[in-house]
């Protein structure tokens, strides 16, 4: 926070750690001294050559390393510690392969704002761009998918370029930042002890919005006849969930929310319309169709938010908060930007409204969406499993502040849809870049970040094929999560696209045969069970959940089930198809 | 046993006539305009660091941009940089450019220009030298100077207006055949007190 501008709280920019005892003497040690001056207490990551030296520094350091199968599940879990604690996951490793190997995990951070530092090592100096053993350009190769990078060229200042990293990914618009780090520089002498975390003076983040800005929006809210509150993923990572919630049970506005924001407020509570969008609830499809202002909170307007553009909230004023002024306006044009945290933006907006819409006819109509088109899915006694049933149980059997991860796809479908959030930093997912193979590795990550919490991963099986071997880790480390694996033997989603766009010719979609997960999991050393019919949902549930370690349950659902309602891409939100033939 | 999804198909349920363009801005039917896209300046003062262009360039690729030149030179400040952009879009793409750029971490400041902001560009160019008085004729009335003469080709330096350049190359072309040439982007300044970015 540079620019002198409302200091917001953060829980995580003082800790309680002792100052390090040891002095620097080499640039690995002032790279580790940063991280525990910023208060990091936990690192995923893999070894390799290039960064031997800020391991070396590690030994001696006070924070816990947990060394990863892979270095994109290390990308992945310090993604879900970041989104589950709100202070930067970091993750660690090497050059050439090791970092490449980072990059969807950099990605999906950035696509969902998700705090996330990573550290490369690389080739020593005098050999970068001789194409040496292990070099790739890792700061060329994330420019596109970092909020900041940067090229570590001196001892004397790396650690104050890795606090820098740390405090970008954390502050304003959170997201992730790389630190490349060659092995000359890491091994360079220097006695420089490094500074706090702190932000670049190049650097602003404005975080209370124009005044006169919030007196029109709020006017224009006082005067709705349709209000809505569209809540983004910004309101969590905002640590806006509180003033949210209050302004909207004070002024009695429906809340909607996008996927990141799912949490954000309680789906039990009447208000609630959760999550709208391509496989949205349809009373929420329905209230973002006809409202006629539109209070959006950090959200970027996704296109599976959207859908078409032009069929977009169509008749609704948009007041857009947002901390990130190019967010407005990007997608769907504001018509009232409030650039700012959400937090101070919506307590400046509670003390402009002197009172309520009048939207008691509104809220009548949106209580008639949610009876008109009610989520549900049938279970016929000739049909196999239904997912959603398998959904529903672990939520009835798991306390309300379980963490949820998944992978990508149906299963992370249903387990949006039936899975009823009520708190933040309970729904860990990959949304915008949609990486398969999130859900184990975030399972792992937010377990660590949350040890003494539930914490349970719906997976898919081509998601859990892809990042599997991250169960080596979940044992070693003695981790208890649980792992639902809702196998149809295919890529679901793609299969459903495939049926209902690409005339059934259902190519690469489905796998004629899928390892049993169960034995997979116990030759991993973790638990595996099997469900292969609703008799024995509930019992293997609990026997799943009482173990104290990893165990994996092998989730037979019906193959041929799909996630509905459905707006196609780039569909109208309003004309939500309940069932294949209405696309 | 549920019944599964229930509700009015889609084309059964009410739905509001209102749209919005492919801008995300609502359309009132009576004052439909089409944004057309208008060329402009923009010009972004930056850190004086590696890596800073990369991210300005690599930004207009990412996002589809059009951008018809870019330049960059030192300014008094040792520690910053300028680049001064040429753009091409309508309305909101060119208010997306300069809030994307403002949001690049090494950028210190991003102005677009007034349309009168002074304006120049700089070509080398070659042409075949068998009638160097004809090429200093010419050369004289577009200001600009002969830098080099051999037996059989000229290079004049110009400097000016985007539109003068091109009319001078036209009028090379045409006379006296155009062996190669060599162009700048724009620089340009805010005139008078106001200062640029």
């Amino acid at each position: 926070m540079s620019d002198g501008a409302p200091a917001v709280s953060r829980p995580d920019t003082e800790t309680d750690e002792e100052p390090t005892p040891t002095a620097v003497t080499t640039g690995a040690q002032a790279v580790v001294h940063a991280l525990e001056g910023a208060g990091v207490e936990h690192m995923f990551g893999v070894q390799g050559g290039a960064i031997m030296p800020v391991y070396d520094a590690l030994y001696d350091a006070g924070i816990q390393h947990v060394t990863m199968a892979h270095e994109q599940g290390a990308a992945h879990a310090a993604d879900a510690y970041g989104i589950v604690t709100g202070r930067p996951g970091v993750c660690i490793a090497t050059s050439g392969p090791g970092a490449t190997n980072l990059i969807t995990g950099i990605a999906d951070a950035n696509m969902d704002s998700d705090p996330l530092l990573a550290l490369t090592g690389q080739v020593p100096t005098a050999f970068v761009g001789n194409d040496a053993f292990q070099e790739t350009d890792t700061i060329g190769i994330t420019t596109p998918i970092t909020k900041q990078n940067y090229f570590a060229d001196d001892a004397d200042t790396v650690g104050d370029v890795v606090g820098q990293a740390y405090a970008l990914a954390r502050d304003g618009r959170q997201g992730p930042t790389v630190v490349d780090l060659p092995k000359d520089v890491t091994l360079g002498e220097t006695d420089r002890e490094p500074g706090p975390p702190r932000t670049p003076d190049t650097y602003t983040v404005t975080y209370e919005a124009d005044e006169a800005a919030v007196e029109a929006a709020a006017t224009a809210l006082m005067a709705a006849e349709k209000p809505v509150i569209l809540a983004g993923g910004g309101v969590i990572k905002g640590n806006a969930t509180e003033p949210l919630r209050a302004f909207a049970i004070e002024h009695d506005i429906p809340v909607i929310t996008t996927m990141p924001a799912v949490g954000a407020f309680p789906e039990d509570h009447e208000l609630a319309l959760e999550m709208a969008g391509m496989h949205g609830t349809g009373y929420a499809n329905m209230a973002i169709t006809h409202c006629d202002v539109m209070l959006a909170v950090g959200t970027r307007f996704d296109d599976r938010l959207t859908g078409g553009i032009e069929t977009f909230a169509p008749e609704a004023e948009v007041v857009h908060v947002d901390i990130d002024p190019a967010e407005i306006s990007k997608n769907v044009h504001a018509d009232y930007p409030l650039v700012g945290d959400a937090g101070v933006v919506l307590d400046q907006l509670a003390a402009a409204m002197t009172r309520s819409p009048d939207a008691a006819e509104w809220r009548e109509q949106c209580a008639g969406w949610k009876a008109d088109y009610p989520m549900d899915y049938a279970t016929p006694d000739d049909e196999p499993l239904k997912p959603q049933f398998v959904v529903e149980a672990v939520d009835a059997a798991t306390p309300d502040d379980t963490i949820v991860t998944t992978g990508v796809g149906q299963h992370q479908m249903w387990a949006v849809q039936y899975w009823t959030f009520r708190e933040p930093r309970t729904w860990v997912s990959s949304h915008g870049l949609g990486t398969m193979g999130y859900g184990l590795p975030s399972a792992i990550g937010a377990k660590l970040a949350a040890p003494d919490r539930t914490v349970v991963c719906f997976d898919g099986d081509g998601s859990f094929l892809m990042t599997m071997q991250e169960l080596a880790v979940a044992v070693r480390e003695e981790l208890d999560i649980t792992v639902f694996v809702l196998n149809n033997a295919a890529i679901g989603m793609v299969r459903q696209w495939q049926d209902a766009f690409f005339d059934q010719r259902r190519m690469a979609s489905e796998y004629p045969w899928v390892p049993p997960f169960d034995e997979v999991a116990e030759s991993f050393g973790a638990r595996g069970f099997r469900i292969e019919g609703y008799d024995e949902v509930d019992a293997v549930i609990e026997a799943a959940l009482a173990y104290d370690g990893p165990s994996v349950v092998d989730v037979h659902i019906d193959p041929a089930e799909n996630v509905y309602p459905m707006v196609p891409s780039g569909g109208d939100n309003g004309r939500f198809a309940l069932a294949e033939d209405q696309l | 046993m549920s019944q599964g999804l229930q509700g009015r198909p889609p084309e059964e349920r009410p739905h509001p006539t209102g749209r919005r363009n492919t801008q995300g801005i609502r359309i009132d039917p009576e004052v439909e305009a089409e944004l057309l896209p208008r060329r402009t300046v923009i010009s972004v003062l930056v850190k004086h660091e590696p890596g800073v262009l990369a991210r300005v360039s690599g930004l207009f690729s990412r996002r589809q941009f059009n951008i018809e030149s870019l330049t960059v030179g030192p300014i008094q400040d040792d520690a910053l940089a300028r680049i001064t952009l040429v753009v091409e879009e309508p309305d909101p793409g060119i208010d997306q450019i300069e809030k994307q750029l403002a949001k690049l971490v090494p950028v210190v400041a991003v102005d677009e220009l007034d349309p009168d902001a002074i304006r120049r560009e700089l070509a080398l160019v070659k042409v075949d030298g068998a009638s160097p008085d004809e090429i200093h004729a010419i050369t004289e009335i577009y200001g600009g100077h002969v830098l080099d003469a051999s037996e059989h080709t000229v290079t004049i330096e110009l400097t000016g207006s985007r539109q003068k350049i091109e009319a001078a190359i036209a009028s090379y072309h045409d006379r006296f055949g155009i062996r190669e040439i060599a162009r700048t982007g724009a620089v340009a300044l805010e005139r008078g007190e106001e200062t640029t970015a």
